[in-house]
């Protein structure tokens, strides 16, 4: 396997990333600081190196906080509803583990997809199937069809929101066009 | 004692008094889910989730409290790898959990991996005969 290089534009996320850890634990963000944890940012990024990820090339951030808002808000929603859950329901819940078949192919979009709804209470990401881009996941409380429908409309809907956010110019247009139809 | 100033301040202890029961809650919260759900995949959300809130929120009232800026980086970077690793620990678990069987199929109302799981253990026992031998 060859070791593509890669671009600085495309690591760039990362040394940032790194830097603003670095600041962070040592509670310190004056300029030498900064410059000395950029310094350990480029070594550490070159001497591990890990498979780039693949950006979509595009960020909007007006849609990454709308994300971000409507996120939290699902989180305590949830959050409250699994603990009603606990108390109310207990031994008696009923789960399901529905496949939803994914529209992007690229694995940042998948991760982060799976990321988010395993990260809204009520739902987990047990298995993936990467060559079909397939997650199937283990949904609490789900007791007929129609809770499976709305369990995959809500995965489906986070992919369209994380597109919006970063994905793509092709997936983009697929989905305006998707949702034109 | 400065009115003005104990005004802000009450608004900040309450926020912080707030988001502190509740985060709190979502503990206890997780705590309960462990014991009353049935199997392994549904203690997972109780196990996992929670803390996603709960420790936001108990995360900020530490914010509010301590009052000084430089403190609300190194939370935001703990809750941030909080959100990193919180669904692969989940995932793991979860997906070891369904392939050995710790769950109860009957609570289950759809199934989708079953025949996907079946099939690729049926396939993984064929090529073991093909191939079968001392080892």
């Amino acid at each position: 396997m060859s070791r593509r290089r890669i671009s600085l534009r495309q690591e760039l996320p990362l040394l940032v990333w790194l830097v603003f850890v670095w600041g962070a634990l040592w509670q310190d963000f004056s300029p030498g600081n900064l410059l000395f944890g950029a310094l350990i940012a480029v070594v550490v990024a070159r001497l591990f190196y890990l498979p780039p990820v693949e950006l979509g090339g595009r960020f909007s951030i007006v849609r990454a906080v709308a994300f971000a808002i409507v996120f939290l808000g699902k989180v305590v929603a949830a959050s409250f509803q699994v603990l009603y859950l606990a108390v109310a329901r207990g031994p008696k819940v009923t789960n399901a583990v529905v496949a939803v078949q994914l529209r992007s192919h690229s694995d940042l979009m998948v991760t982060a997809t799976g990321h988010v709804i395993s990260l809204i209470p009520g739902s987990l990401v047990v298995e993936v199937d990467r060559s079909t881009s397939t997650l199937y996941i283990h949904g609490l409380n789900v007791r007929n069809g129609e809770d499976v429908m709305n369990l995959r409309k809500e995965v489906r809907d986070t992919e369209a929101g994380l597109i919006r956010v970063m994905g793509t110019k092709d997936e983009l247009a697929a989905l305006k066009q998707e949702e034109g139809a | 004692m400065n009115p003005e100033v104990s005004g802000v301040d009450t608004v900040i202890d309450t926020v912080s008094a707030v988001f502190m029961v509740v985060g709190a809650l979502m503990s206890l919260g997780a705590a309960v889910g462990l014991l009353r759900f049935p199997d392994l995949m549904s203690r997972m959300h109780a196990a996992t989730k929670p803390q996603v809130l709960g420790l936001f929120l108990l995360l900020a009232s530490v914010g509010l409290q301590l009052g000084t800026w430089w403190v609300w980086p190194v939370l935001l970077v703990a809750w941030i790898f909080q959100l990193l690793t919180v669904p692969v620990s989940a995932h793991m678990v979860g997906r070891a959990g369904y392939r050995t069987k710790h769950l109860h199929k009957e609570l289950l109302t759809t199934d989708e991996l079953e025949a996907v799981v079946q099939k690729a253990a049926d396939k993984r026992d064929a090529d073991d005969d093909e191939t079968s031998g001392p080892a």
